[in-house]
Parts: structure tokens; sequence; C-alpha cells
């Protein structure tokens, strides 16, 4: 009983939705609205599940002295306060439960919250995705290897249009006459992207969408249950 | 033994990478290079979408970013607006990430400094703020927009503000500026806003994304245009007439680019010398 | 005489046609078709002389207010908002600058729901066919049919990951991507969570599970759960050890490569959403040395884990992961059906530039719903 409710709610819902699609007529419309509102409301409150868990996790590995368990602190410690600014001042036009905090936007330049935010959260953030910078590097200088058929033209490829999104690129192909205009470098770069890459960009994405469609079916139909945690 | 050995000199030239990338970046900083970009259709396409427009039109601006992404997608940003503000068109920004609305109150900022009182938030622009959920609240858009916002982010009532008077759903919006750094973002807008509703979308991506929106551009025009990453936010800048940040980026972009095509290089003389010493082993081994 | 009558008569009506043709101005609004009865579409030929229009509508008291004034001499509007089974009235005025001359067009309409999007036909058609071919192969495979799926290196590494992971005394970590549950990729990264987990159990291996969104978190819990509870070992079971880390992007990429760097796991799985964290999560875990796995629906991630993991599931081969490890003949069933539809494309395609050559626009017409 268990596993047979949410199987038949799973199934009521997408034929449904999957009927609604095709029927403008009312009231089909309003089911897939009110459906994708439902969502929208549980994962609101869904919220707070990860939020208890976050503190549970981070409380028992301080309460362990588990290795590193100072940098817990450091996480419950942000989590708070970031917390309680919002709440007491609030954040950019919208006021808190002390009202707007003018005087210590004053001091600071701006409410806690968004001091943080400016300050300490945006610079964070940045660090992390400059991260990729760093790995394409070491990762370009491990895998570009001239080995196989396939190794050599992912190797040619990525060169060209590496160097076809530089300002290098115009001036290292400048001199290649009009008549033969195709293999400068940008246009080269262009109709890479624009052809092989996205010729087999469409096709994982089809044979994707074809297998969303060959799991949605599992899913509607109940054959594929591991999801819901399986049968019980 | 040798597993560590090998452990460490992989960390060795790792940091020494690290290091030189650092240098490849800063160094053009520094000493600007003054290197020129052009620009290519698909940022052409996006730029026409907006040059075209009326003025007056009421548009959206979709920030579907966070500061992660600032550096790539912010001077696009700025760039749009500037552009959509020289066209006199009624900005709508709005966003499908937390930290978007905030973006887009640094990057009106940013502009109004070359606009002056010439822009009045409000009459000229607004920001609707933050709103969960990707396309279901498209839909809704397209249903009733006051509902999806009642009040920006001033707390201003929708219908105190001006320039959203005669908008009543987001079918009255000219066109659609989604800069998405991932998801919900541009597949949303061009899924529901262009596929749905039949308005046309701009979209502007980190270069990393980019390529999986290309299949998007394409006679249906479920995408008029695609800016994807820092270049194309360069040559945005250009077609406008200016030199913002996007084009003094291009400058370590630029430099990084050759030194990771240099490390191939690099790396494929590693692999020569190591195959060369290995067989070279075999054959004394051998005999 | 009569002659005359006739051939004077044959001019004026030839004059009258050839004045009316040239001054001929047409509009009409009709219900939009194939829509939920709340818009109406409005289209008008004019004479090139006028230069501003008014298309207005009349109000319940029957004051007619403007709706839309761009001015073209053929065009079209689709105004909505509208209420469905209403009759509305129109009028067009056209008019020149100083509007010493215009002209106006009437129109009413009533708006209707329609029952079926016809513009949506060729859509319908191409589902029923795929999924009526994946119901086929279920059944076919329900009767006992032996169907063949080729080797998937990937799934069939996973063995040898826990393996590893189990040699090393180190746990597995296991990361469902960074979309939420409404993504059918996080659903089948929980699907092969299910096995990852079972086998785990079986071999008393540790699974760290970092989660980004709270659903998933919840989901992720009762799938690890059941995993255990079919490996026999529901008391091995850890819940803390599926945790929620934080909603924003690069906020878990942190928290993952800091669980990565921390507690060192001998195998590592990406599978699911990825976006562009795809390259530091699979860098960092290529440098603590461990055995990775990956998958996404995302091509433009697929080069970074290629790049860096040991195996990487691209596209589909995410979604049949399910199918291929439990080898449930059910499933396995479903897969062929896709293979159908894929089939089927080629073949659309291939059709589609053949006709296209050939100047058949009706082909390219039809998928597009434009009857």
């Amino acid at each position: 009983m268990k596993s047979k409710i949410p199987q038949f709610l799973a199934f009521i819902s997408g034929v449904v939705i999957l009927v609604a699609a095709f029927i403008p007529h009312t009231p089909f419309g309003m089911f897939e609205e009110t459906l994708t509102n439902w969502f929208m409301i549980i994962s609101s409150f869904a919220i707070l599940l990860g939020q208890s868990s976050l503190i549970q996790s981070n409380l028992a590995k301080i309460s362990q002295k588990a290795p590193d368990w100072k940098y817990h602190i450091a996480t419950l410690v942000s989590f708070g306060a970031m917390l309680i600014f919002g709440l007491l001042w609030g954040m950019e036009n919208t006021p808190g439960i002390l009202g707007q905090g003018e005087k210590i936007a004053e001091n600071l330049g701006a409410k806690p919250f968004d001091y943080l935010f400016e300050y300490a959260f945006m610079p964070l953030s940045s660090t992390m995705f400059s991260l990729l910078a760093f790995y394409i590097a070491s990762a370009a200088y491990r895998a570009f290897i001239f080995k196989t058929f396939e190794s050599n033209l992912l190797l040619i490829t990525a060169v060209i249009v590496m160097l076809g999104r530089t300002s290098f690129a115009t001036v290292l192909t400048s001199w290649i006459p009009d008549s033969l205009h195709f293999l400068r470098l940008p246009e080269l770069t262009d109709f890479i992207m624009q052809y092989p890459n996205t010729a087999a960009q469409r096709a994982i994405l089809i044979s994707a969408a074809l297998g969303v469609v060959g799991a949605s079916l599992r899913i509607i139909l109940g054959i594929e249950r591991s999801y819901l945690g399986g049968d019980k | 033994m040798s597993n560590d050995i090998n452990l460490t000199k992989t960390l060795r030239e790792r940091r020494i990478i690290f290091l030189l990338l650092v240098l490849a970046v800063a160094i053009p900083i520094i000493f600007p290079l003054g290197l020129k970009t052009h620009s290519t259709p698909l940022t052409e396409k996006a730029f026409e979408l907006i040059e075209s427009t009326p003025a007056g039109s009421p548009v959206i601006i979709s920030f579907d970013y966070d500061p992660s992404t600032v550096t790539e997608l912010q001077p696009m940003a700025i760039a749009i607006i500037e552009h959509a503000w020289r066209k006199n068109h009624k900005i709508i920004a709005m966003a499908m990430w937390p930290q978007g609305s905030q973006m887009a109150d640094m990057a009106f900022a940013e502009v109004q400094k070359k606009f002056g009182e010439e822009k009045v938030y409000g009459v000229d622009y607004v920001n609707l703020g933050y709103k969960p959920g990707g396309m279901v609240i498209i839909q809704a858009m397209g249903r009733n927009l006051k509902t999806v916002f009642p009040k920006d982010t001033a707390m201003i009532d929708y219908d105190d503000i001006p320039i959203l008077k005669n908008i009543k759903t987001i079918k009255e919006i000219k066109y659609v500026v989604s800069l998405s750094a991932g998801d919900p973002g541009l597949r949303d807008w061009i899924m529901t806003a262009n596929g749905k509703f039949g308005i046309p979308v701009a979209g502007g991506t980190t270069a990393v994304s980019a390529p999986g929106f290309l299949p998007y551009v394409n006679d249906q025009n479920q995408l008029s245009g695609l800016l994807g990453g820092l270049k194309a936010a360069a040559e945005y800048e250009l077609l406008l007439g200016y030199e913002g940040t996007a084009s003094r980026g291009m400058n370590p972009q630029s430099v990084a680019h050759i030194f990771i095509l240099m490390l191939i290089v690099a790396g494929n003389i590693r692999v020569w010398r190591n195959r060369k010493k290995e067989k070279m082993a075999k054959e004394v081994k051998n005999g | 005489m009569k002659n005359l009558h006739l051939i004077l008569l044959f001019l004026l009506i030839g004059i009258f046609a050839f004045a009316t043709s040239e001054g001929t101005e047409t509009y009409t609004a009709e219900d939009a078709p194939w829509d939920d009865g709340t818009a109406v579409l409005h289209r008008w030929n004019l004479s090139a002389k006028w230069e501003f229009l008014s298309l207005q509508k009349a109000d319940s008291l029957g004051v007619y207010q403007e709706i839309f004034n761009e001015f073209s001499p053929s065009g079209q509007f689709k105004e909505t908002g509208l209420n469905p089974d209403t009759k509305y009235q129109y009028r067009l005025v056209a008019y020149n600058e100083e509007r010493s001359d215009s002209t106006s067009l009437f129109s009413e309409t009533t708006t209707q729901q329609q029952w079926f999007a016809m513009n949506k036909l060729p859509l319908l058609i191409l589902l029923v066919i795929v999924c009526s071919s994946v119901l086929y192969y279920i059944l076919s495979a329900r009767k006992g049919k032996e169907l063949f799926i080729r080797r998937i290196s990937g799934l069939d590494s996973i063995d040898e990951a826990i393996g590893r992971a189990t040699e090393k005394g180190k746990p597995i970590l296991f990361v469902p991507g960074i979309s939420d549950l409404g993504d059918i990729q996080t659903i089948a990264a929980l699907n092969i969570l299910n096995q990852v987990a079972m086998k785990s159990a079986e071999y008393g291996t540790e699974i760290l599970v970092p989660c980004r969104f709270s659903m998933v978190m919840s989901a992720a819990r009762e799938t690890v759960k059941d995993g255990y509870l079919k490996a026999g070992k529901p008391d091995a079971y850890k819940e803390d050890n599926i945790f929620y880390v934080t909603d924003d992007q690069f906020g878990f990429v942190a928290g993952v490569d800091g669980i990565m760097l921390r507690e060192l796991p001998a195998a590592n799985f990406f599978l699911g959403a990825f976006w562009a964290e795809s390259l530091i999560l699979a860098e960092t875990g290529f440098t603590t040395g461990a055995i990775q796995t990956a998958g996404t629906g995302q091509p433009h991630q697929l080069p970074f884990f290629v790049v860096s993991c040991d195996y990487t599931l691209i596209g589909e081969e995410l979604y049949a992961a399910s199918a291929y490890l439990s080898r449930d003949p059910q499933q396995l069933g479903s897969l062929k059906g896709q293979d159908f539809g894929k089939l089927l494309t080629i073949i659309l395609i291939l059709a589609g530039i053949i006709a296209e050559i050939a100047g058949l626009g009706w082909f390219k017409n039809f998928f597009e719903g434009v009857f």
C-alpha cells in the first residue's frame, strides 16, 4: 500500500500532464498549472528539511570532535549569521523585523546581509568558478595527447577552436586570400561550432530525449520504482 | 614507491602549471596588449534583435545567474542594458536565480552612471526580483504578470509602477534576453516564451554552456542570437562602440588560451619522451 | 442597339471591378485556432495610401478602445488575454497623417475553446508511435523474448569500482547531479544509486551521497535504504551518510571537493545533471586517485567528464543504466522501444532532406504544425 499510492499518483499525474499538453480546453490547461504549483509549494517546504539536515550533520561532527571539526563551526556560524542579519534588517529594499537598518547601513555602507553577500559570498563564488581555468589547464596538459585517431581529431579541433576564440585568430590567418577565406581561423572555428559540433549535440539531445521518453514511460507505468525506495 | 614518486611529480607539475597560468592572466591585465576583437554572426543576431525593436517597447532581461559567473555574464548585462536604453526600451528585470536580482541592481547601477537622471526607476526600468519555478513562472506570466510579481523589489505595488501600466501578460513583451548560467534559465525561456508565446528570445551564457544552445539558433528562430562567454560580451561592446570590462578581459583570455596551447604541446613532448624511454628500456632488456 | 447596351454594361462592370479590386480592403477578426479560447487573430489588407491604423475593441458599453496601432498595409495581430466563449466586436480605422481621410472596417467574432491543438498533431503521432514501440517491446520481454543490449563499459565498471573501494577501506562517493527532483536526470541517477547502494551494502563499503536539494536528499535516503534492505543488511544503513550540503551551485561544489580531499573516496560516481562545475568535481577526484564514473544528459559537460573520468555514460546511457543494471526484462524492453524511436528519427531526417531537395515543402510544414 505504501508504494501503491505513490505509484498511482505518479501514473495519474503523468497521464494528466501528457493529455493536457494536447487539449487547450479547460479544465486540462488548469491541471498542468495546478500540479506544477503543488510541486513548487512542496519544494519550498522541503527547504526546511535541508536546513535541519545541515544543522544536524554539522552539530554531530562538532560534538564527536571529528577531524577538522572547527570548520563545521564556521559553517554553522556563517549559516546563522546570514539568517539572523537577513531576518533582522532584511536585504536591499526589503525590510526585516527591525526595519530597514538605516543606521547600520550608514556605517557599513550597506545592510549587513548585503555587505556579507557582496564582500564575502560573491568573491568566494567567483573563486570557486575560477578554479575551472586552472583545472582546464591541467586537464589539457594531461588529456590532449597525440595517440589514436580519435584523440588526434580532438586535439586538432581543440587547437583550432581555442585559437579561433582569441583576438590573435584574425592576425594569424589574415594573410589567407579571400578565395580561401573559409580557412581563416575565426571562420573555421565558427564552422566547427555550427556544423559538426551542433550535429553531435543535436544527436545526443535527440537520443537523450528518447531516453527521457522511455524513462518517463517506465516511471508512469510503475515499471521503474527505485526512486520511491523500491518495493516494500 | 614509484607510484609515490609519480604522484609527487604530478603534484609538482600541477603547481607549476597553476603558477604559470596566474602569471599568464595577471600580466596582460597589468600591461594590456591592446588586442582587438571582431564580431561574429551569433552576436550580431542578438544585437540586431534589440536594434530593430521600436522605441518605447517593453522588454524583459532575466538575470538567471549568480556571482560565480559574474565575470562572463555581468559585462553582457551591462552592454545589453546600455543598448536597450539607447533604443529607449522599457526594461523589466527579473530573476529565476536567487542572487539574480542583486546582479540586476548592480548592472543597472553601472549603466546608470552613463545615463544619469535620464533613466528613471519605474518609468524606464524596474526590478521585479526573484521568483523560483523556471518554466512554471514563465507560463504563469503568460496568464497574468501581476499575480506572479505583485510588487517589485522596492515593495512598490504592480499597479503603481508606470512601466507596467499597460502590461498584463508576457505576451505584450517585445523580446526577452536571458542571461543564464544553468537551470532554470535560457532553455526555459526558449521553450515557453518563444515556443508557447512566440516572443523573440536572445541568450547570454557562459562559454562552456554556449555550444549546448547552438541548435536553437535555427530557421525557426527559437533563439534570436546567442552570446557565449566573455568574447561575445567583448563583441557586443565593440558593436556598441565602447571598450568595457569584457573587451579588457579579452587580453588575459587570449594569452591564457595561448598558454594552454603551449601546455598541450608540452604534454605531448612529455608523453613522447616517456614512450621513447620505455622503448629504449625494453630494447636494452631484450638485448 | 441591344449589343451596344451589352457592351456598355460589360464595360461598366469591368471599370467597377477594376476600381474595387485596386481599392479592396479587408479586415477579419477570427477566433485563434487550436487554443483555450483566449485569443483572437486579426488580419487586414489595406490600401498603401494609409499611414496609420487603429485597431479598436468595443467594451461592454459599446465604446471602442484602441488595442493595437502598429501600421502595415498587410498584417496580422494576435490579441490574447480574452475570455472564452465571448463575443467581441472590433473596428479597424486606417487614416492618413492629417486625418483628413480615413476608412473604418468592422468585424466580430466569438472566442471558442478547442478540444484539440491540431498544430500538435505531428507530435502526438510521433509520441504514440514511440510509446507503442516501447510498450510492444515490454510486452515481448514479458513473454520471454531475449533482448540484446550492447555493453556499456561505464556500468560494467561499477562492480570494479566498489571492489576497489572495499580493498582500500575507503568510502564511495555518489553525487546524484545538481538538479532538483523534477529533472528526469536526477531520477535516473537515483535509480542507479539504488543498485550502487545494494552492491556497497553487499561489499560492506560506506557510501556518501551529498545532495544539493532537500527533496533529492529525501528521495536518496529512501533509495539507499532500499538498497541496503535488498542486500539483507538494513542495520548497516546510515542515514547521516546521505546529507544536504547547500542550494548554491559553487557552494555545493566546494563542499563536495572538501569531502573528496578529506575522506579520499576510492570511487566517485557523478551521475545526473551537471553544469559548469563538472570539471571542478572531476579534476579534484582525479587528483585523489579515485576511479571515476560520470554520466549526464548535458552534452556540453560530457567533454569535461570524458577527459577526467575513467568511464563516462553519454546521454541516453544514463537513462538506460537502471534497466541495464537490473536486467529486468520489462525495463530492457523499453530500451529497445527507444532504439526504434531513434531509427524512426533517422528515417524522418533523411525523408525530410529528400523532401526539401525535391521541393515538397508540405513534409516540413506538417511537422511544424502548419496545415
